[in-house]
């Protein structure tokens, strides 16, 4: 538990910023050795698992666990009652119970945990408990939920059913309309998205002896947990301790509770006995969080000549029984409903809202997948109708450095969306387009989209968006790098080494990494919204400066140098260049007092200087980001008219990520990203009726497989960003955001068709190139 | 009613007490410590807990594990020899044929199988064989690099 990962190499130099640096973990994760959360057990441990509601809304009226009590193995069944905390928990809004007490408000509420000796007596036991349900009317829509008369998610919410809310004006707003030359309309929707990580939901959790809660989880968000476990069953902050190792995926789905409280409250019933959660795939899939379905009514408003004018829009987000992040979730989305386009005027409306159906979460790129789906079709019928190319309009309405989006926040970092425009421009796929058009075989149809895109990183203007970081010369001479923010596989971890290798002029076998542990590393806010390596890279930076000075400093005195300016780093040592002379690291460290050979060091985010005429919660939940990334994509695809069935067959984005620290694993990001969008665009279908989730598993939710992989290719932008590390800019999410709306636009380019309904299934792909409705 | 049976795994034999339902991914895992297969659903959907009996790849999720005795089972922490890295295993360090990592023990496994049998795979044929392993982080593309540049590597020897 806790242990330090030190790495096994074969190069032998230096780290270097913006080499391809092959990532810290690879080694022990090809072997097999790399212990996620899923792979701690111990000889006397005890299985926990949670017995579900499985109703989407309903009164408790009765909990009936005698018969599971008593079953041979069965160690303990608890319920709400045995919980002396809040038994509340949410990130923003504490809306959840940890096990429901009035009422179930979706099937995945979880209203009893059982600990038993084994998994089958688990299994056994979850199925001798006995619920007393008296249903009540769900609600299952969005704009049917904002009704009067609707059926209540919580009673006691003063919105109604309404969670968030917002409404932002610029310029004229909606008179704006009247003085343009063509208006554009669109009513989009968009489904769940299913995170779908390979490690589901997991966790290890004991108390010790002096009652302190240790809890190993596949968690983005370790101190957050932290706090939220403490004060949901009643326990001091200090009495819980969480250690996160690398997630075996996450993208949002594990930022907040999962399993870390059940688990906790598990561990003070055990009689001291380690104890295991881990949902099965299909626990995951029914109460895990999911991106937010949205709805989404688009007007796009510009001059003849293409110049945007006026954007209105009403934004839709079902956030299911609870808040989770739904209200930060809606309020990005909002930020980026205009695109990174100049729109002098608009009005933005837009509702988060409670239902009763599958919890709505974070999922990489955070709602901004979602408005980029409809704006950037938007675009595609404004230039069809314009009779533009549409990538000329969009370079005609880019936003440089320096203009505002259209809800006011001006673009103060490097704004590289023109640039990324033009390499795409360049490229063969587009040059050569009409081309490879023309080549489609017999009842194939090819057709090229672009989509153009923003994102901003952070946590915008109100919370603190900071990191800590600890690095420590080890008395053996190693570099201990304490990281505060979890890598979940985007190789943060592994990046952390990269930067402070080349400040410290060390090797990967020099390196160790200390993963986050609420009780070892500091506290750094979470692994999301594109800040891992931008916010923890800065800190770090400042810690292995302060930490080369004290070594160098330590050397000349002992070398009995005049001053450090002879002094060089050196892998393993510190070497007078003058006379030669060498001290290596083992010494130092040996020499040096603790305090001395550990640094420490803070960095807060900047944030976005406008004064926005909005509401404190709404800048409260995120409004107004500084540091933004920029990207444009083109999907060339080819369409069977016969079956329906949408191929992408290249894949190009060009990324204004500020400077790659290490371009295999920007390319690692934009791949992924890329992936996850092109299901979204065309395969995952997370259908659910009336509450009830009918794709429960991988087999009937289909995410992208091998053969589903496009060729692909990933051009950086490098603009180089002032504010970060070595001039980086985050890229963990943009990608994810270009595939639904370059596909869409690939596939109307190929056969005129429109699709306002994802994903893109072949089914419907053929009912709308037969003309016919595709709700 | 457990029995005992024994199981040959990366060439040791371990004798473990097992429940007639209990599955190879679940023996191995939670018996014999080997925890480097993964379980991403346990229902033959993932392709997380593939492990190679006599050289072919398997499900271990959908493999009881007395269906397993008398086999030659190779799990990940079975293919380096002597701390020496798998030609595959390097390739996938090197050209970053993973993310979180989760899927990797279960997609270096198949690939083994896939080049045993296929040497010197068409991008087309290797695709179309790792269609059951699935990984969310990478879109494949550097993972099917890395077997690629693992044929490179192993040239005829495996
Ligand atoms: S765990 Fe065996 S296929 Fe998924
Ligand atoms: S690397 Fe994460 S699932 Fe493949």
């Amino acid at each position: 538990m806790g242990e330090v990962r030190r790495h096994k190499r074969h190069s032998e130099g230096a780290l270097h910023i913006g080499a391809s640096t092959p990532r810290a973990d690879a080694y022990a994760k090809v072997t097999g050795a790399e212990k996620f959360a899923a792979d701690y057990y111990s000889s006397d441990m005890v299985w926990a698992g949670v017995k579900r509601g499985a109703a989407p809304h309903g009164v408790i009226k009765g909990i009936f666990t005698d018969e599971a009590c008593k079953a041979p193995g069965v160690i303990a069944v608890l319920t709400h009652r045995d919980i002396r905390g809040s038994n509340r928990q949410g990130v923003v809004r504490k809306d959840q119970p940890v096990l429901a007490d009035k009422k179930v408000r979706h099937c995945g509420d979880a209203v009893a945990l059982v600990l038993a000796e084994d998994r089958e007596t688990l299994l056994r036991a979850l199925d001798l408990i006995r619920l007393d349900l008296e249903a009540l009317p769900g609600v299952f829509d969005v704009e049917e939920a904002l009704k009067d008369g609707a059926p209540l998610v919580h009673e006691d919410n003063a919105g109604g059913n309404t969670l968030l809310e917002a409404h932002i004006q610029t310029g004229d707003g909606l008179t704006a309309f009247e003085r343009c030359d063509e208006v554009i309309e669109g009513r989009f929707e968009t489904p769940w998205q299913e995170h779908a990580y390979l490690e589901t939901e997991v966790g290890w959790a004991q108390q010790q002896n002096d009652g302190k809660v240790v809890i190993v989880a596949s968690t983005q968000t370790p101190f957050r947990d932290r706090a939220e476990v403490a004060e949901a069953i009643g326990l001091d902050l200090e009495q819980v301790r969480v250690i996160a190792p690398y997630t075996g995926g996450a993208f949002g789905g594990k930022d907040g509770i999962t399993v870390q409280t059940l688990l906790a409250l598990a561990a003070l019933h055990s009689n001291g006995r380690p104890v295991k959660m881990w949902w099965e795939r299909e626990e995951s899939f029914i109460a895990g969080t999911k991106r937010h379905p949205t709805r989404l009514y688009y007007r796009l408003g510009a001059k003849g000549d293409g110049v945007l004018h006026a954007l209105a829009a009403r934004l839709y987000f079902d956030t299911g029984p609870y808040d989770h992040l739904g209200g930060v979730v809606m309020t990005l989305a909002l930020e980026h409903a205009g695109g990174a386009y100049r729109i002098p005027h608009a009005l933005l409306d837009a509702w988060c809202v409670y239902t009763n159906n599958p919890i709505g979460g974070a999922f990489r790129a955070f709602g901004v997948t979602q408005v980029t789906a409809a704006m950037e079709q938007m675009m595609d019928m404004l230039a069809a109708r314009l009779d533009m190319d549409p990538l000329e309009l969009r370079l005609k309405n880019a936003l440089t450095r320096g203009e505002k989006t259209c809800v006011g926040v001006t673009l103060t970092g490097s704004t590289g969306l023109v640039e990324c425009l033009e390499r795409v421009e360049r490229h063969p796929l587009r040059t050569e387009r009409y081309a490879w058009k023309a080549a489609a075989g017999p009842f194939k149809r090819r057709g090229v989209g672009i989509a153009a895109l923003m994102h901003a990183a952070g946590y915008g203007t109100v919370v603190p968006d900071y990191a800590n970081a600890k690095i420590e010369l080890t008395p053996e001479g190693k570099i201990r790098i304490y990281c505060g923010v979890v890598d979940m596989g985007q190789g943060n971890a592994s990046a952390n080494a990269q930067i402070a290798g080349s400040i410290l002029n060390q090797n990967m076998d020099s390196m160790e990494l200390v993963l986050p542990d609420t009780d070892r590393t500091l506290p750094s806010g979470s692994a999301s919204a594109s800040r891992c390596t931008y916010t923890f890279g800065n800190a770090l930076i400042g810690a292995a400066e302060i930490l080369k000075n004290r070594i160098l400093q330590k050397a000349a005195d002992l070398l009995m140098a005049p001053s450090t300016d002879d002094l060089t780093l050196a892998p393993g040592k510190v070497v007078n260049r003058a006379t030669g002379a060498q001290i290596p690291l083992s010494r130092l460290g040996r020499l040096m007092a603790e305090s001395e050979r550990t640094a420490i060091s803070h960095f807060r985010a900047p944030v976005a200087k406008d004064r926005l005429d909005v509401t404190d919660e709404l800048r409260l939940h995120g409004l107004g980001h500084a540091v933004i990334s920029y990207g444009a994509h083109l999907a060339a695809v080819e369409v069977d008219e016969i079956t329906g069935a949408v191929e992408v067959v290249s894949y190009l984005s060009a990324t204004d990520c500020g400077r790659a620290l290490n371009p295999q694993i920007y390319e690692q990001q934009i791949h992924g990203g890329i992936c996850q969008g092109l299901g979204f665009a065309l395969f995952e279908d997370f259908r659910v009726e009336q509450g009830t989730v009918k794709s429960p598993d991988l087999a009937t939710y289909i995410i992208p497989t091998a053969p589903d992989t496009p060729n692909m290719e990933s051009l950086p932008v490098e603009l180089h960003e002032p504010t970060g590390p070595f001039g980086l800019k985050g890229v963990g999410e943009i990608a994810t955001n270009g595939p639904a709306p370059a596909v869409a636009n690939a596939l109307a380019d190929a056969c005129g068709i429109r699709m306002f309904r994802l994903p893109m299934t072949p089914e419907r792909v053929l009912l709308a190139l037969r003309g016919r409705e595709t709700r | 009613m457990k029995q005992a049976i024994a199981l040959e795994v990366n060439g040791d034999t371990y004798e473990v007490l097992v429940s007639p339902n209990q599955t190879l991914l679940e023996v191995l895992r939670e018996k014999l410590g080997l925890t480097g297969t993964k379980k991403g659903c346990d229902l033959g959907a993932c392709g997380a807990c593939t492990v190679l009996l006599d050289g072919a790849a398997y499900l271990s999720c959908l493999m009881l594990a007395v269906d397993a005795v008398g086999k030659k089972i190779v799990t990940i922490e079975g293919l380096s020899q002597g701390g020496e890295l798998h030609p595959l295993q390097k390739s996938f360090v090197e050209l970053g044929g993973l993310q979180c990592g989760f899927c990797t023990p279960g997609i270096i496994m198949t690939a083994k199988a896939v080049l045993d049998e296929e040497p010197q795979p068409t991008e087309e044929s290797l695709k179309k064989k790792m269609a059951g392993n699935l990984c969310r982080c990478t879109g494949y593309k550097k993972v099917l690099d890395s077997i690629m540049g693992a044929t490179a590597r192993m040239g005829g020897e495996r």
